[in-house]
């Protein structure tokens, strides 16, 4: 597989009058062809502003990628031109946005908003584009095309909108998708239809997705790797087994912990990660999640922890997996009730 | 169904509007000879009042100009002694309609394009230029910008002709004093509502699909950011093409506005009710069409009847 996508140590901070808030503090990561990544973190660690960057579309004039490459092909996003980033969007990078209610035009066509981005990145006669368009709609489950062509967005559902939305986001084999949060605002059944869509597009045309989700089961079903993130950084990154299995951050661990387990005795009270995320006006000199987190050391508090690589893929940036720290695992083995 | 239910609505409010304005012009102390009444023998006077119906009793007046009404005959004008008030209208309304709807299309033209133009820029050197502008327009009373503008484009660099009505260059001045409040009021309108639209996610979908900016704008931002700023427009189109009585007096205009003020100096009763009617019907078809319009621009209105 070859590399398709990479961002090395991308800030993004936003100018506002509070002062500057540093969105995003030094993020890399990559995604090959074909490849599944999903982004996971709760609100405001910045997952969706990483998105945003890589898409060059860093709301200006409060917001600015300060440092770091996105690398796409030879290219590096955070260096084109205005026309030539318009030129990959929607043609070489697509993007599904969280909210199918309001994420189309209400007074344009279905049609026309997904003929739009064909007629602008490729050669084709409107009637050509039409035809293309009407073949995405199939593509995306949507039945009775010619009719629902010719719609306006109310008259879809929240489902069906979001099915127009990836047909957007597909609309000319864009090598890679990057859907941030796509079924967050999806009953449960149709974020099912919707992740099953996805990956069902993702095999047909071997491209590449970005998933920025705060939902661990959608990730578990759907990528091949995750990147965790939290106030702005990557704090651990693996395959889906690898993070899953055999978690190496206490954020991590913590987001695992607070997720509902069908196979555990009944009444199992869910368990928080207390506190809340840092400031990000005032980041932490040391490790973000050290106020956090039940194993902080003092040494957590004073110095961000490097990278510390397990394989090819897993790495965590914790002080824990320092080779002078005690083990993460052999303070759950010996009954850390502090975790509860 | 809606339109037939639309037009008798529309019948019906101007009947209302006639009836009260007959009555509040009869509570008005006076009547139209008072200023002869010192010159002339009362047996003239008299002969006057009967010739124009005033010496019947109130309601008998009422009734026989609503049968007028109802052939469209808005009666003899008091004051003009050849010319009946569907005439005067009729020779007026030319004038009055084409400067008002030269002002429109300008103050649409250049309120949007302000509007637009603060939004795409907001919070920068070009906002605040824009919004001054809007301000100034805003605050300039139409009476003070046109004495300026006849001072100077028209006395001092003689580029436009001072006052009165021929040519197309006779209108430029009148227009653009007729356009300037409603265009800065355009404009703040567009610019706030500009701002929210590009605030909405379909923004951030159309720029995600690469478009170009200008296409951004215009199919995606423009067309939504205008459907709260149609409302504004249809009472202002009635306002302006029924002429005003400030700016045609100053360029000497030979409109319709004049009518509205002197017609109730005068106590002409046939001229107050006519002009009041006329002024009525325009609007009310304004806002119909409006209506109308609103389901070409915004999907989502379906124009149904209550209950339908």
């Amino acid at each position: 597989m070859s590399r398709l996508l990479e961002v090395n140590d991308l800030k993004v901070s936003f100018r506002t009058y509070g002062g500057e808030i540093q969105a995003v503090r030094g993020v890399s990561f990559y995604i090959d062809e074909g490849e599944t990544l999903a982004i996971v973190g709760e609100s405001g660690c910045g997952k969706s502003v990483t998105a945003q960057a890589v898409m060059g579309m860093v709301p200006v004039p409060h917001g600015k990628v300060k440092n770091g490459q996105i690398l796409f092909g030879d290219r590096d996003i955070t260096k084109l031109s205005k026309k030539k980033l318009q030129q990959i969007r929607g043609s070489e990078i697509g993007m599904i946005f969280q909210d199918p209610m309001t994420s189309l035009n209400p007074t344009m066509k279905i049609g026309t908003q997904i003929r739009e981005g064909i007629l602008k990145h490729q050669k084709l006669s409107k009637n050509e584009a039409k035809e293309k368009a009407l073949e995405l709609l199939r593509l995306v489950g949507i039945s009775d095309v010619e009719k629902r062509y010719s719609q306006y967005p109310h008259e879809f559902s929240g489902g069906m909108r979001q099915r127009v939305v990836i047909a957007i986001a597909l609309a000319c084999d864009p090598k890679l998708i990057i859907a941030d949060e796509p079924t967050t605002a999806l009953d449960v059944t149709i974020q099912a239809q919707i992740l099953d869509l996805l990956k069902d597009i993702q095999k047909k045309r071997n491209s590449s997705i970005i998933l920025i989700t705060h939902d661990l089961g959608v990730v578990a079903e759907v990528a091949d790797r995750v990147a965790v993130m939290y106030a702005g950084v990557v704090v651990e990154s693996g395959t889906v087994d690898e993070i899953f299995e055999n978690p190496k951050h206490p954020y991590t661990l913590g987001l695992l912990k607070s997720v509902p387990n069908l196979d555990s005795p009944d009444k199992e009270r869910l368990i928080p990660i207390d506190g809340s995320p840092p400031d990000l006006f005032a980041p932490p000199t040391g490790c973000p999640f050290a106020a956090r987190c039940p194993f902080a050391m003092e040494v957590c508090v004073m110095h961000m922890p490097d990278k510390e690589t397990f394989s090819d893929h897993h790495y965590a940036k914790c002080w824990l997996n320092d080779n002078r720290a005690i083990k993460v695992e052999e303070m759950i083995t010996a009954g850390s009730e502090q975790l509860v | 169904m809606y339109i037939v239910k639309r037009l008798f609505t529309m019948i019906v409010t101007l009947w209302i509007i006639a009836t009260l304005t007959f009555m509040m012009m009869h509570f008005i102390p006076g009547d139209p000879f008072a200023s002869d009444a010192k010159m002339l023998p009362e047996e003239i006077l008299e002969n006057m009042r009967a010739k124009y119906n005033l010496d019947k009793p109130l309601a008998e007046q009422y009734f026989l100009y609503l049968k007028d009404l109802a052939q469209l005959d808005l009666g003899p004008s008091i004051q003009s002694k050849t010319r009946d008030v569907n005439t005067l209208i009729a020779e007026g309304f030319g004038p009055s309609a084409l400067l008002g709807i030269q002002s429109l299309l300008m103050a649409i033209i250049l309120g949007i394009g302000l509007g637009v133009v603060a939004a795409l820029n907001h919070n920068r050197v070009l906002d605040y230029l824009s919004m001054f502008i809007a301000i100034i327009g805003i605050s300039i009373p139409s009476f003070i910008l046109a004495p300026l503008l006849i001072k100077y484009f028209g006395v001092e660099w003689g580029i436009f002709p001072v006052a009165s009505w021929g040519t197309w260059q006779h209108t430029i001045m009148p227009s653009f004093a007729l356009a300037l409040g409603p265009l800065a009021i355009i404009a703040r309108f567009v610019r706030t509502s500009m701002l929210e639209v590009y605030n909405q996610n379909y923004i951030k979908t159309a720029e995600a699909k690469g478009l170009s900016t200008f296409s951004v704008v215009v199919n995606h931002g423009i067309r939504n950011a205008l459907i709260p700023v149609i409302s504004f427009i249809g009472p202002l189109f009635a306002a302006v093409i029924t002429g005003t009585f400030v700016i045609e007096k100053i360029f000497a205009i030979p409109g319709i506005g004049k009518y509205f003020v002197d017609s109730i100096f005068n106590r002409d009763y046939p001229v107050i009710l006519g002009t009041t009617i006329f002024y009525s019907t325009i609007l009310i078809i304004t806002l119909f069409i409006i209506d109308l319009a609103y389901r070409f621009v915004d999907p989502r209105i379906k124009i149904t009847s209550r209950g339908e």
